[in-house]
């Protein structure tokens, strides 16, 4: 089965649901790929709450701590690729 | 007394007749109620179906969207109170030192709003749908801490849950820390538990009004007095030392010249309340007489015993009809910790307008011997008012609102 693919689009979805988004963001500009979370301004639990939320939207688990320490957009759309793929080699 | 006198320099209003401090004065004197039949859940299945809700507050008008998935509803509009309080005062947070600013709010329920739809989630799907932001959005603190967050303020902050008389404890606790040194400080309260979680636990005290008539529900010190209608909202003002208000020119409402605090005896001692006490304490603190005090807000409970209680006291400290005595959350309903920071504004506002705003729908008990302003508002020359609030469990709490100008006058 091939995997899921988890995008730019599906995390900005997410984060606004999850811990809002407003002016000093602009998702919709591929730079925010690889800027820093601390400085879009999104603190350990508003990690922690898409991070839940994408939990239980895709059925994988994610790590907590590897979470709140995520640096990037990008490290985590890769990380739940990751989970996303080992999901489907083992259906 | 010792240190620097606390003075009101702002004010931010979120009130069941009145959103924001011009529309809620203007409400007020004029005599319009905010009390109603509850909109915000079905009540129908609830002995108690009246409250005072704060109408057209739409939280993303005025916070920014981050905001949102973290805060209860008391939450938003406390931090929406406290930037309109910050806009009053004229002042820029941002361009004051981090330090010289802090924070005290008074809470009594805590974020229930936020909190039940969490714990619904949390027995209806499982702990994994359970919000992170449930770590602090149901917290006694956190408006305290997102009003800190949200200004960059660093100095002290704290919070005190006491009921209603804890609306004045945080006024209290707001002028030691100015005493103490710090410049300026954010003080009040914002309540709000209107949802059928809060409901259950508000129905626990008994002393709740199961009257479904607007006009007849919270009746204080009137013969047909059957408990009283809860509201949500509340104040917060901000407080500064005289010299930092004096130095940079601010407008300055008044100060808060004495409080007093007693706790009721445990019942069944056969000793007296001590509401009466925490009054004479504060008028002590202020250095003024009963004879200088030109109204007192009362508490109103509107429940027999706690009504003869509250006028025995006023009457022992003023004598019979020695005093204009008011009770403008008439129209608001008891706001909880939200109740007493509105009244200290109500009091700034009469002492600035010389007017005393009245109390609706009540007729005072002749044994009372009360002068209560009913129905209209009553000009008077206001220099002084006594403020009253108790909460459930036997808190009484006093405080003295003095009109600027006389912060020094009675320092030894």
């Amino acid at each position: 089965m091939a995997a899921e693919v988890f995008t730019l689009a599906d995390l900005t979805r997410i984060v606004l649901e999850a811990a809002g988004g407003g002016e000093s963001v602009d998702w919709g500009d591929e730079k925010v790929l690889d800027t820093e979370f601390e400085a879009l301004g999104y603190e350990s639990l508003a990690l922690l709450e898409t991070g839940g939320r994408i939990e239980r939207e895709y059925g994988i688990s994610l790590d907590d701590e590897a979470l709140s320490d995520m640096p990037t957009p990008r490290a985590l759309i890769e990380t739940v690729n990751a989970h996303l793929s080992a999901a489907a080699r083992t259906v | 007394m010792s240190g620097a006198a606390a003075v009101f320099t702002g004010m931010g209003v979120a009130a069941p007749n009145g959103l924001g401090a011009d529309h809620w004065w203007a409400a007020t004197c004029g005599g319009t109620s905010g009390i109603g039949r509850l909109t915000r859940f079905d009540p129908s299945g609830y002995p108690s179906k009246l409250a005072g809700q704060v109408p057209g507050f739409v939280a993303g008008d005025h916070l920014p969207s981050r905001l949102l998935p973290q805060t209860d509803r008391m939450t938003r509009m406390a931090l929406a109170a406290a930037d309109w309080a910050l806009a009053d005062a004229g002042i820029d947070p941002a361009a004051l030192p981090a330090f010289d600013m802090g924070v005290v709010t008074a809470s009594s329920s805590g974020g229930f709003e936020f909190g039940q739809e969490e714990l619904r989630k949390l027995w209806s799907q499982g702990a994994s749908h359970v919000s992170a932001y449930q770590s602090f959005a149901w917290f006694y603190a956190v408006n305290s801490g997102q009003i800190s967050i949200r200004n960059g303020m660093k100095g002290p902050a704290g919070v005190v849950v006491s009921d209603q008389a804890g609306g004045l404890d945080a006024l209290a606790q707001a002028r030691r820390l100015i005493r103490r040194g710090t410049a300026l400080i954010v003080a009040g309260a914002v309540d709000a538990s209107l949802c059928p979680w809060g409901w259950v636990a508000q129905q626990t005290s008994g002393r709740l009004s199961t009257s479904e008539e607007p006009q007849g529900a919270y009746l204080p010190f009137d013969a047909g007095a059957c408990g009283y209608v809860p509201g949500e909202g509340g104040a917060l003002l901000i407080m500064e030392s005289a010299q930092a208000a004096r130095r940079r020119g601010a407008r300055v409402y008044g100060e808060l010249a004495g409080y007093g605090a007693t706790m009721d005896p445990a019942p069944g001692l056969g000793r007296p309340p001590a509401l009466r006490r925490a009054a004479q304490v504060a008028l002590d603190d202020a250095g003024v007489t009963a004879g200088e005090v030109d109204a007192v807000f009362a508490d109103a409970a509107a429940s027999a015993d706690l009504d003869e209680v509250e006028a025995e006291a006023i009457g022992a400290l003023f004598g019979p009809h020695g005093v204009p005595v008011t009770a403008p959350k008439t129209m608001t309903g008891r706001l909880y910790s939200g109740a007493a920071p509105l009244d200290v504004a109500g009091a700034l506002l009469a002492i600035r307008d010389q007017l005393i705003p009245p109390t609706v729908h009540t007729r005072a008990r002749p044994a009372y011997r009360l002068d209560l302003v009913a129905r209209q508002p009553r000009p008077a020359a206001v220099r002084t008012v006594l403020v009253l609030a108790r909460g459930h469990g036997g808190f009484n709490s006093a405080a003295v609102i003095r009109a600027a100008g006389q912060e020094d006058a009675a320092r030894p």
